[in-house]
Formats: structure tokens, C-alpha cells, sequence
């Protein structure tokens, strides 16, 4: 008995309530705090508008492709990551374990993040806000030393929150404020994939619309602030010099390729819920593009608050200036104004030069301020947090900007662990278990071990993991998977597929992209990769209140056994691919060797359904 | 606002006044207070001299203990603050910042916990109920269909509900036969 193929698949499998619903998900996933954080960061430091010639050609020839690929692929055999690349071809099982594996080790250190998120979050309801003003020393003369050398906001990162240690091998106690964070925070993830997308398809509505309400409100604060203007420009003013520099297109290319979340099996576990005779070459394209889009928006309302705390700074330099001016030479007030400023100096310098010289006035510049360029935590926990202070009714911009970040990260955290949990429910040992439970089992067993990360060294471990677990590995698992597809499964078996679930043929850009551009690119990029990352010693940058040079950070080396750690982090993913592989042969060869050898069938898409 | 005479005046009543209270004689006066130097930048010298023993001037460790417990009411006569009335040599205490007995973090980090633990179970307990309902129909169904094999009649070999399907329809060609008959 054969099904007309027009019938929808009756095979029990959970699906989304509509469309729409699976497109937020998926463009939730893959806007996440990189976003936010990291593509401003890399516009600003790469020649502002000319960093968007190498992402966008990273983006079609590398990204779109991708996309497209894993959502077909999801769709197509309507599986897990594991079962899908079984699927696919027995000796890439081992292709889907490496994207499961990714997808725990992600999971683990991203929901720390939202650790500190969710905790500056709830500090965010006092007044003042505990990041503005610098707490008093033990005997009350003046500040705390630590804070007063480097600043409030440091001071509330590094020692109120992280209480950080001086080196990574101190791993100091556990902070008992981010455990309770972090049972928070979990408890949240648990609330939310209870029952895998029957309640993140709800919840998602929230947090991947909300972010975009609180961009435009910014975005429309921000323009409004002075020098906005400045930062803006800044910002997108292209150089087109900086494209000799290859790094730009290495970071391009990286940027793309980590923004979108691509190889880590939580796109094939939302596509596998679809109908099968979905769009999805529209879909990645879509999901793409708004990825793209979001990151352009989002350095807009980032950048002019930047630019608005540049112009702060620079103005506060320049008033202390004024202020020991006029104290040494006792003018009238307001008779030196930022305005006639330069005007004054100039006449000063040559009528008294030493009294000016004896006064040590540091140099205001404002391109100095809008350099100061961070990504990553550090622009959201420090510089950020500062510009809020700045502004009137800072609590309210305080818990709007926090509520933001967290609803940005718990949507990407709803991919992560649908790549883990629709794995392990196809897998027979799951099978009976309620869905309540296993996903229960997956964030009690995760908190625990994430609560390495609330040690007082767990932010170096997080970067850690963030640079070796998160970055190389997926490299890899994206070439095997492109591979894969393209040499091993065949491309004309795969366009078959797509044909028939999109109902035409993948055109010349797609099988060109597929069989020979991507998986070159993404050689290059790991290539390139490598030999950055061993290029020097692997270094971090540690808070140590007692070095010469505090507040700037020390720079240290790993020691060996760390050292050792981060090649473990990075090769366990990858070790899975050649493992399957191997594993599969010695079956076939103990097959063969037994006399009573049934050929094995070779899949395909359509016979995963029938 | 300018600094003139006037505020001169009340400046020197201020410290005045700070020397009353901390030495508590009432024999400082304003006239004991001596101004000199002043800049358009307003910056002075102040001395205070004692009247009691002649041309002596008030040691100025007193004056600065006296400013120290009286800043407050200095600050505010003038509408100024620590930062925009200096006394050099004078450091100023600061005040601690206000602490709520509770941290004000635990209150909201409660609230959120408690938002989440309700939908937890809420959720949790919608599944159990959902899944006690599915174990419960498939066992119900069972039932009827034991039931329904029993009470199936049989008449010639062939079960009433075949039979029922066959007869009772209408035979269209007698139906339009009928049609022929003229109605009595």
C-alpha cells in the first residue's frame, strides 16, 4: 500500500502550528547577540562601510548556500541531526553526532552569558544604578581602590558580578549569585522547550519580535542624543583601503558563517518539523537576508549611543582641562567654554608655556574616544552600561536594553537545544520517555555542568570554549557537510529531492555553490583560521587589580594543560565524523564476512518517507 | 549667580557661625573673619582672628574641624556642594550609600523565579493530565469494540449491519415504475 504523495505526512511527528512560526524560529536562532556585539564591532574596525562588500559576497556564496542546504536536508528526510546524516549516507553518521556534540558545548557556555544578561538585568530596578558610582573603602575617606584606578563599570563587571581571579588557574569559589542566575536562566530554557516546539513555536513570538521593538526604540532615542552623528558616520564611513588586508575577508567570512548558526544541527531539527512540500530554498533566503538586515540595524542605535559616549567622554576631558585651567590662573567661570577652548590654549601656551606644561593637561581627542572600539561582552556589559548612566532615566534603558539581549539570546538558545533534544528523541533508547522529562533530564544535567562556569575564573573558560569549541569545529562539520551532500549523496540526487519539495529544479547558483565554491571557501576560511590561532601562543587577557599596567589587562599565556584543554574542546566534535565513518566500515566489513549478507540498501529522501 | 559684597558678607557670617557651634563661645563674630585675596575666579584666603586674646589668629586645625562638621549648612546657604565649594586641605567624608536591609536584586530575582516555577508546573501538570487522558482512550475504545463483536447478529450467515447496507435502498427503476400508477 502505497500513500499518494499528496497526502501530508501522518507519521506523529509534532509540527509547527503555521509558517510563520518556523520562519521567526528559525531567523531567532540565527539573530543572537553576534549581532548585536560582534558585526559593529567588525564594521568598525574594518573600514566601516567597505566590511559590508566582503559580507555580502561571503554571505551569498558561502551562507545562503549553507542555509539552503541544511534546511532542504532537514525537511527532506524530516529527522534529527544524527538520524538525518544517517540517512544521508551510513558513513556520515558520524557528521550529525559531531553537530550533536557542538550543540551541547554550546549550550553549555551560552546560557552563562544569559547568566550575566538575566543578572544585570535584575540589578537594573535600583536607583542609583549599582554600575554608576564606585563604592566607598573600608574606612570611608574615599573610594574602593579597585574602582577608582579603573572605573564604576569595570569595577561592577569584574568584581561585583564575575569577582574574577587574576589568572585561569585560580578557579576560586563558586559566586553563589550567578548560580542562582543560572538556575534562573535554565529554568527559563526548560520553561520554554518543555515540549520541544509545540511551546518554543509560542514563545518564540516574544523573543524574536521583542528585540526588534527595542532596536527602533533605541534607534530612535539614540539619533537624539549628541554626537550620534559623529559616531554614525564613523561607523559607516567606508575605507576602502582596508580591503588589501585579508583579514577583513577572514572575518567576513567567520562572521557569516557563526552568525547564521550554521552546522550545529538546531536548523535540521526546526526544518525537520515542516511539511514536506515546503519552500525552502525561499526559506534560507529569507532567514538570510532579515540575519543580514538585523545586523545593519542593530549597529545603528549601537553606534550612536557609542558616538554619544565618545562625545561625553571627550567633553568631560575637556571640561576637567578647563576646570585646572581656570584654577591656575584664576579666570572668571565660564570664561574658558569648550567652544573657545582650543582658542585659549593656543594663546596660553604662548604667553605662560611652563605653567601649561606644569599643569599636565592630557590631549582631548575625539577620534581617540571613537576608537575605543570593544566587541563582545565588553561592549555590552562595560561600555554600554556606561553610555546608559549617561542618560536621563537610565533604569528604564537599563532593563529595556537587558530584556532585549536576553530575549536575543534565549531565542538562539532555542535552536541549540533543539539540536540536542530532536536528536535524542529519535534515538530507540528515548523512544518511551515523555518528552517533559527528557527535556528536563537535558537542562538539569546542563546546569550542573555549567556551574563550572560560575567560578570566579568562569569567564576565561567561557572564552575558552566560545573561541575553540564554538568557532573551529563547526568549520569543519560545515566542509564534511557540504561534502557530503554534494560528492557523496550526489547533487543530482539531491536536486531531485529539492524539486520535489520545492517543486523546481535548484538553479546553476545553487549546484555551482554547492559542488565547488562553499566547500572551497570553507577551506580557505579553516585554513586561514588555523594558522592565526597557532600562529602565537594562546594568550588571554587577564583583571589583575595588582599589575603595573591596571587598569589595563595583563596579557598571559595559557598554561599546557589549558593549552590542552581548548585542542580537546575543538577536536571533540570534529572526531566524531572519522569515528562514524570507521565505525560503519568495520560493520559493513563484519557484514560482509558473514555468510548470510544482505546487500544494504542506500536511501533516499523519498524512501525515508515511504 | 555673581559673587559680590553681599555674598562676601555671608560668608564670613557662615564661618562665624561654624566657629559657634564647634567651640560653642558665642564671642566669634562676623567682623573676626578677614577675607584677603580674592580672585575673579573666586578664590580666597580666609583667616579668623580671636577677639578674646588680641591679633591672634584661630589655629587652623580648628577652623577646619569646624568647617568639617558644619559643611552641610555651608554647602546649602550657598546652593553649592563638595565638588563646587572646595576647601582645599579639607577633605570631605562621603557618605555611605543607602543600603535596603534586603538586597533590592533578591526582590526581583524572586518575583522571576516564582513567574517561572508557576509556569513550570503549570505546563508539567498539563502534560501528565494529557497523558493520563491518551493512556485512558485507547483502553476505553477497546472496551466498546469487545462489546460491539458480541452483539453482532447474524442471519443467514451474513451480519445484520451488511444486510442493512444492502436493503432499505431504493430501486431506482421501481421508483420511476411508480410513477406510472395513477394516485387513487
Amino acid at each position: 500500500l502505497t500513500m499518494p504523495p499528496e497526502v501530508p505526512e501522518e507519521d506523529g511527528r509534532p509540527k509547527w502550528d503555521n509558517k510563520f512560526q518556523y520562519i521567526l524560529s528559525c531567523v531567532g536562532f540565527a539573530v543572537g547577540l553576534g549581532n548585536v556585539w560582534r558585526f559593529p564591532y567588525l564594521c568598525q574596525i574594518h573600514g566601516g562601510g567597505a566590511f559590508l562588500i566582503p559580507y555580502f559576497i561571503a554571505l551569498l556564496f558561502e551562507g545562503i548556500p549553507l542555509l539552503h542546504l541544511e534546511l532542504a536536508l532537514g525537511q527532506c528526510v524530516r529527522k534529527g541531526s544524527i538520524g538525518a546524516w544517517n540517512t544521508v549516507s551510513p558513513y556520515l553518521g558520524g557528521v550529525g553526532a559531531g553537530t550533536w556534540m557542538a550543540s551541547v558545548l554550546v549550550s553549555l557556555y551560552y546560557n552563562t552569558v544569559l547568566t550575566w544578561v538575566m543578572w544585570y538585568f535584575i540589578n537594573s530596578f535600583q536607583e542609583p544604578l549599582p554600575w554608576s558610582v564606585c563604592p566607598l573603602n573600608e574606612n570611608r575617606t574615599g573610594l574602593n581602590e579597585e574602582c577608582y584606578e579603573s572605573t564604576a563599570v569595570n569595577y561592577f563587571w569584574y568584581r561585583k558580578t564575575l569577582n574574577i581571579t587574576p589568572d585561569v588557574t585560580e578557579s576560586g569559589t563558586l559566586q553563589w549569585w550567578l548560580i542562582l542566575c543560572l538556575a534562573a536562566c535554565w529554568a527559563i530554557v526548560y520553561l520554554c522547550t518543555i515540549r520541544g516546539i509545540e511551546t518554543t513555536g509560542k514563545a518564540i513570538y516574544v523573543t524574536a519580535l521583542f528585540p526588534y521593538v527595542v532596536l527602533t526604540i533605541f534607534l530612535i532615542h539614540g539619533l537624539t542624543l549628541p554626537g550620534a552623528t559623529d559616531g554614525l558616520t564613523y561607523l559607516f564611513t567606508p575605507n576602502l583601503n582596508a580591503l588589501k588586508n585579508p583579514r577583513i575577508w577572514l572575518d567576513a567570512a567567520t562572521q557569516i558563517f557563526f552568525s547564521l548558526s550554521l552546522a550545529v544541527g538546531g536548523l535540521i531539527a526546526f526544518s525537520s518539523y515542516n511539511p514536506s512540500k515546503n519552500d525552502c530554498e525561499k526559506d534560507a533566503v529569507t532567514v538570510a537576508i532579515v540575519n543580514s538586515l538585523t545586523s545593519l540595524y542593530a549597529s545603528i542605535p549601537i553606534f550612536s549611543v557609542l558616538g554619544f559616549k565618545a562625545m561625553t567622554g571627550y567633553w568631560d576631558c575637556l571640561d576637567r582641562n578647563i576646570l585646572n585651567i581656570i584654577n591656575e590662573f584664576d579666570l572668571p567661570e565660564e570664561s574658558i567654554m569648550r567652544q573657545n577652548y582650543t582658542a585659549w590654549i593656543s594663546f596660553l601656551n604662548s604667553s605662560y608655556p611652563e605653567k601649561i606644561a606644569g599643569l599636565k593637561l592630557k590631549s582631548c581627542d575625539l577620534q581617540e574616544f571613537l576608537d575605543q572600539s570593544v566587541s563582545g561582552t565588553g561592549l555590552a556589559f562595560i561600555i554600554f552600561t556606561q553610555a546608559i548612566t549617561l542618560m536621563p532615566g537610565s533604569q528604564a534603558w537599563a532593563i529595556l536594553f537587558f530584556t532585549m539581549l536576553f530575549c536575543l539570546g534565549l531565542s538562539s538558545m532555542f535552536g541549540n537545544i533543539e539540536g540536542v533534544f530532536t536528536p535524542l528523541l529519535e534515538l530507540q533508547v528515548f523512544k518511551s520517555t515523555p518528552k517533559e522529562l527528557l527535556s528536563g533530564i537535558i537542562c538539569l544535567v546542563s546546569f550542573l555542568i555549567a556551574l563550572c562556569f560560575t567560578l570566579a575564573s568562569g569567564s576565561y573558560w567561557i572564552d575558552i570554549f566560545d573561541s575553540y569549541a564554538g568557532s573551529l569545529p563547526l568549520l569543519v562539520i560545515a566542509f564534511f557537510e557540504v561534502f557530503g551532500v554534494a560528492y557523496v549523496y550526489k547533487i543530482k540526487r539531491f536536486s531531485k529531492d529539492v524539486k520535489r519539495m520545492t517543486g523546481r529544479k535548484p538553479n546553476l547558483y545553487w549546484q555551482m555553490t554547492w559542488k565547488f565554491i562553499s566547500p572551497l571557501l570553507l577551506l580557505i576560511v579553516f585554513v586561514a583560521f588555523v594558522t592565526l590561532q597557532t600562529n602565537k601562543p594562546p594568550s588571554y587577557a587577564a583583571w589583575n587589580p595588582k599589575y603595573e599596567g591596571f587598569p589595563m589587562k595583563e596579557e598571559k599565556v595559557y598554561p599546557p594543560w589549558v593549552v590542552f584543554i581548548c585542542v580537546l574542546l575543538a577536536a571533540l566534535p570534529c572526531v566524531f565524523i572519522p569515528l562514524g565513518a570507521l565505525f560503519h566500515l568495520i560493520k559493513q566489513i563484519r557484514r560482509s564476512s558473514d555468510l548470510s549478507f544482505v546487500p544494504t540498501q542506500v536511501f533516499s529522501c523519498q524512501g525515508a518517507n515511504s | 549667580y555673581a559673587w559680590d559684597a553681599n555674598e562676601e558678607y555671608l560668608f564670613k557670617a557662615m564661618v562665624a557661625f561654624a566657629m559657634r557651634r564647634y567651640s560653642s563661645k558665642s564671642t566669634t563674630q562676623i567682623s573676626n573673619v578677614l577675607l584677603c585675596n580674592i580672585t575673579d575666579r573666586v578664590s580666597f584666603w580666609f583667616v579668623v582672628t580671636d577677639s578674646s586674646k588680641n591679633v591672634t589668629t584661630v589655629p587652623g586645625s580648628e577652623i577646619e574641624a569646624a568647617i568639617r562638621m558644619n559643611r552641610n549648612r555651608i554647602n546649602s546657604a550657598f546652593l553649592l556642594n563638595d565638588k563646587t565649594l572646595q576647601f582645599l586641605q579639607i577633605t570631605s567624608t562621603l557618605s555611605p550609600p543607602v543600603e535596603p536591609s534586603t538586597p533590592v536584586w533578591l526582590i526581583v530575582f524572586g518575583v522571576v523565579l516564582c513567574l517561572i516555577m508557576a509556569g513550570i508546573v503549570f505546563l508539567v501538570v498539563g502534560g501528565i493530565r494529557k497523558h493520563k487522558k491518551k493512556n485512558k482512550e485507547p483502553t476505553e475504545r477497546e472496551n466498546l469494540e469487545e462489546k460491539g463483536e458480541v452483539n453482532v447478529t447474524v442471519e443467514n450467515g451474513i451480519p445484520c449491519e451488511v444486510l442493512d447496507l444492502k436493503a432499505g435502498h431504493i430501486n431506482g427503476v421501481f421508483a420511476a415504475d411508480d410513477e406510472r400508477f395513477t394516485p387513487l
